[in-house]
């Protein structure tokens, strides 16, 4: 059903190396590397009249940062301009970087911190920057750096070989860094400046704690021309230590707009569809998603995972390539329920691929999600119902539910006071075992003798985590649980069951 | 005559000859005229021809001086790189400047105490205390620059410097003294009970053969306050003794930024120590502080191309008398005096310089400063979607209801379900876990944190956060929002859910 080529190039999208390196695929993938315009996929989109607020206005921005001309001496034009090829969208951040750069022999600040959004491409700029121009440079990522050691030795072995990082004892520290590094660079001084790019600096916080202010002014510390560049998602008011350290040079990398977005994505279309096709197909899966997520590898994901229930209808040979209405109608169901599962990891991509190739109709989706096709016995449906009510209701207002003559019991006690202090926003509370089974003898109809069955049941519920022991663990006497499913979970079991639980809950008095 | 190449200063009737082809011509001029000397500055004057011209010259006209000048026209594009260089030097510390600006009462003070220990012997101990960027590092450096060109302190002074990033234990520092006192081979594999042994050890190898007195060591302590976090003090009370006990001539230098250093030191090491404090408050007026933004910016004299530099520098000067330059240095003047601060200013604006672009206008000055004074949480505030922008503003009504206090997962959708269920038309329901998605989202942004970060036994959705944003910062955010729904803006503004 899935045509061969289609297949590939979605198996190719799906394994292929995170987002940075989408241009390496990218390349790879295209006949000509000239993006269509936003403006005609806007056109395109006016005629079908959908609801969705797309840009209709051309973006000249766009177009005109396309001809920004890299001006900087010390770097040859051609690769300049093949990089800036390469960076779509990033060409203002790419000119920004090369000035505060400059001149490979010139001096540049001692430590820059780039922050961003994920998949804003801070990663993938800097590198190539590093890759193409040939900088001399050790990238370091700090979620692999358990210990400062690696990092010590990832930065030496880079800058100056594999046996100046022999030279680190077994266990460095910041000092013996130092003093090796400048040992090193009196033998071999720097003529250009060396980079040491710390991907996901964040994690450095919880190392050392002189770890970070030292990196920040290591330019004066090993007098040598080096610099130090920072990439994290957060900002740098939470990096500064207490007694305040050298700050760097803070810069931004702004996120994509929609139309970057369209812009970007269009790139990886597939050979067999044009690209306008593509790009109308980008724009629905904007429509959908773009109010929810924003990050360009989640989208690219969704993209490329659904792209052949998109073009179904073209297969089939029901719709053409210009009826986007049609199109549009086929997917957009799709779409929504892919937001349910695979946008939340509940469905693994590999099953929802599947799922497209074996179902005919839309039929439920099979998620991953524990709670969601549980089978308890009856009676622990019951106990975990009873479990609940014993969390979400005050202890006071037990006589008033569960009682058969609970009396004359005025109503003013029962009138809430202040929203804030409904059960269901503030959490479960913990309850005793005795009044779990008193709820639970009330709550079900049939006469149950309190049998060690019964009480093993209360056991195999706390090992399916629906409920939760609170306290000691060796309080044999009288154990208090915690109810932790959510109040839908509740009434899909008390729906099975035939027992209406929101007539028995404080909060929906 | 030619007027090109040829300018006679009436003066001192000096005769500039820029081109080869000139000399010819200039033979007979300069014949009739008594010159004093004759600047040549053509590069081919240094190849084996020109020195035939010269002898030439020497020939005709008898007495007149002739220098040869090494100096070279240079491009455009080489003198803007060389200006680059130069000014990207200063501005990242790697050049000491000749003398620190408004700072020479203290420097007269350190280079005195200095001198005492290096010249007479006397031991000393100093703290130099000042904000982060005032140039504690920069005043020692020129202190100790001054320092060594004396006669004296240069063959017999020691200097070792300590950092407190670097040495983060007694060990380790004691290790980098013996290192830098060149003294690894005397050790070699001694084991010392004590602290005080081996420093005492060492400061005895230090002692000249023939006379008794040993020789000066400056120890320098970058960051003074963390050695006082190290086991017992121990570093710092045995140089503080050696200080004091006048064995050997010995200056402790500490540089801190924390004004309440004092108080971080034991008893027994605070009444070794001589309570001399030098403080680094910078007084700069305004008005200084533009003429200090003039002098940073301006090329020295000594810059191979004089019409260049003379050229930059006038428009340095003409762009500090700009209003609005002058404007944009007020409020970093007012945010803080610095030169550390300054410089990142002045270092985004020079690198704004290019061929094309090749002095500073006062757009390079605007943009530099708007990089620096934005907010940086306003500004990732931008990139998030509109869902998580929602939950943003549930909060900030939930901090206004409740007075700051913490909420949870569970009251931030409730209210969004409010929003969407009375007011909002272009946002429809999302699910539950997709909400919880989101939040997820702003949590990995450190926008909201757990009231006790720490593992917790309280399901995700019940646990108590924070909003790490202020009202002003969300409603600013929302201002610059892109398309940002009306109904979203409308409840945000409303002051009551």
């Amino acid at each position: 059903m899935v045509s061969t080529p289609l297949s590939k190039w979605k198996l190719a999208a799906i394994t292929s190396a995170p987002c940075g390196a989408y241009m390496n695929y990218a390349e790879g993938l295209m006949a000509s590397n000239i993006p269509t315009s936003p403006q005609e996929t806007a056109v395109d989109f006016q005629e079908m009249g959908l609801q969705d607020k797309l840009l209709r206005k051309p973006t000249n921005q766009s177009i005109t940062r396309m001809s920004v001309t890299l001006q900087c001496p010390g770097y040859p034009e051609d690769t300049l301009r093949s990089l800036a090829e390469r960076l779509p969208c990033r060409e203002t951040q790419l000119a920004t970087l090369l000035a505060l750069m400059g001149q490979p022999d010139q001096y540049s600040y001692p430590s820059v911190f780039i922050y961003g959004h994920r998949a804003t491409g801070k990663s993938h700029v800097v590198l190539s920057i590093m890759k193409d121009l040939e900088l001399p440079h050790a990238s370091v990522d700090c979620v692999e750096c358990v210990s400062s050691g690696l990092l010590f030795h990832q930065v030496l072995s880079a800058f100056f070989g594999p046996d100046a990082a022999a030279l680190l004892p077994r266990c460095p520290s910041l000092s013996d860094f130092v003093r090796l590094y400048k040992q090193m660079s009196s033998n071999s001084p720097a003529t250009q400046t060396r980079y040491i790019i710390l991907d996901r600096a964040e994690r450095m916080r919880d190392m050392d704690f002189s770890l970070l202010p030292a990196l920040l002014r290591l330019q004066e510390l090993v007098n040598d021309n080096v610099t130090v560049i920072l990439l994290s998602e957060i900002v740098w008011e939470k990096f500064r230590p207490n007694t305040g350290c050298f700050e760097p040079l803070l810069f931004h990398f702004p996120d994509y707009s929609k139309a970057e977005l369209v812009q970007i994505l269009s790139w990886d279309h597939h050979p067999s569809y044009t690209p306008e096709l593509y790009a109308s197909y980008i724009n629905i899966l904007l429509g959908v998603f773009f109010s929810v997520c924003r990050d360009l590898r989640e989208l690219r994901h969704l993209a490329v995972l659904n792209f052949s229930k998109f073009c179904e209808p073209l297969e089939k040979g029901e719709a053409k390539e210009s009826d986007i209405h049609k199109l549009w109608k086929n997917i957009e169901p799709h779409l929504q329920r892919a937001m349910q599962t695979v946008y939340l990891r509940e469905v693994s991509s590999v099953q929802w691929e599947q799922q497209q190739m074996d179902e005919k109709e839309a039929t439920t989706l099979r998620v991953l999600s524990a709670h969601a096709h549980i089978e308890l016995p009856y009676y622990s449906k019951f106990l975990l119902i009873a479990a609940y009510l014993a969390s979400f209701n005050p202890a006071r207002t037990d006589r008033r539910f569960f009682l058969k003559s609970h009396g004359k019991i005025r109503k003013t006690n029962f009138l809430k006071k202040h929203e804030k202090t409904s059960n269901h926003l503030l959490g479960p509370k913990p309850f005793p075992l005795d009044r779990l089974m008193a709820i639970f003898y009330s709550v079900v109809d049939s006469r149950v003798a309190p049998t060690a069955s019964i009480f093993s049941q209360i056991s195999s519920l706390v090992t399916l985590q629906l409920l939760s022991q609170v306290g000691h663990d060796d309080q044999l006497d009288s154990p208090k649980y915690k109810c932790s499913v959510s109040l839908d979970f509740i009434l899909a079991i008390s729906r099975t069951v035939g027992f209406d639980v929101v007539k028995y809950l404080y909060d929906f008095l | 005559m030619s007027s090109h190449g040829h300018r006679t200063i009436r003066m001192f009737n000096v005769l500039h000859i820029s081109c080869l082809e000139d000399v010819h011509t200039s033979v007979s001029w300069a014949a009739e005229r008594p010159l004093l000397s004759v600047h040549i500055f053509t590069p081919e004057i240094r190849n084996v021809a020109g020195r035939k011209y010269l002898s030439l010259w020497r020939e005709i006209t008898g007495s007149t001086l002739v220098t040869m000048s090494k100096r070279r026209s240079l491009t455009e594009a080489q003198c803007v790189s060389l200006a680059q260089k130069l000014l990207r030097e200063r501005l990242c510390h790697q050049k000491l400047p000749d003398r620190p600006l408004a700072l020479d009462s203290q420097y007269k003070h350190l280079l005195e105490l200095l001198r005492r220990t290096a010249v007479h012997g006397e031991s000393n101990s100093v703290l130099i205390v000042g904000p982060r960027g005032s140039g504690k590092t920069m005043l020692l450096g020129c202190v100790l620059r001054e320092l060594m060109s004396l006669k004296e302190a240069q063959k017999n002074v020691l200097l070792v410097e300590l950092n407190g990033l670097l040495q983060t234990d007694d060990k380790i520092a004691l290790k980098e003294i013996t290192r830098q006192l060149h003294l690894e081979n005397v050790v070699g594999d001694k084991v010392f009970g004590s602290f005080a042994e081996n420093l005492a050890f060492l400061l005895e190898a230090l002692k000249k053969g023939d006379k008794s007195s040993s020789r000066p060591v400056v120890f320098v302590l970058d960051e003074f306050d963390l050695f006082a976090h190290h086991k017992n003090q121990t570093l710092l009370y045995n140089l503080l003794d050696v200080s004091q006990s006048a064995q050997t001539p010995v200056a402790v230098l500490g540089l801190t930024c924390r004004l309440d250093v004092l108080e971080l030191l034991e008893k027994r090491v605070k009444s070794r120590f001589s309570h001399r404090q030098i403080h680094l408050f910078s007084s700069l007026s305004f008005a200084q502080y533009v003429d200090a933004v003039r002098s940073q910016l301006s090329l020295p004299p000594d810059f191979p191309d004089p019409k260049f530099s003379d050229a930059w520098n006038h428009s340095v000067t003409k762009l500090c008398e700009e209003k609005s330059v002058e404007e944009i240095l007020r409020r970093h003047f007012n945010s803080s005096k610095d030169f550390r601060s300054l410089h990142s200013l002045l270092f985004l604006s020079v690198s704004r310089v290019s061929v094309s672009h090749s002095t500073l206008h006062e757009a390079d000055l605007l943009e530099a400063s708007r990089l620096i004074s934005a907010d940086s949480k306003a500004i990732i505030l931008h990139g998030l979607s509109i869902l998580e922008l929602c939950l943003i503003i549930a909060m900030k009504h939930l901090n206004d209801t409740y007075d700051g206090e913490p909420f949870n997962f569970q009251m931030v959708h409730n209210e969004f379900k409010k929003f969407i269920q009375r007011k909002s038309h272009s946002i429809h329901k999302f699910e539950k876990p997709v909400v919880m998605k989101a939040f997820e989202h702003l949590l990995q942004l450190e926008l909201v944190r757990p009231v006790d970060s720490g593992v917790c036994k309280v399901q995700r959705e019940y646990q108590l956060m924070r909003l790490m944003l202020e009202h002003g910062q969300v409603m600013e955010a929302l201002q610059r929002y892109p398309q940002c729904p009306t109904d979203v803006k409308q409840w945000a503004l409303s002051a009551f859910a």
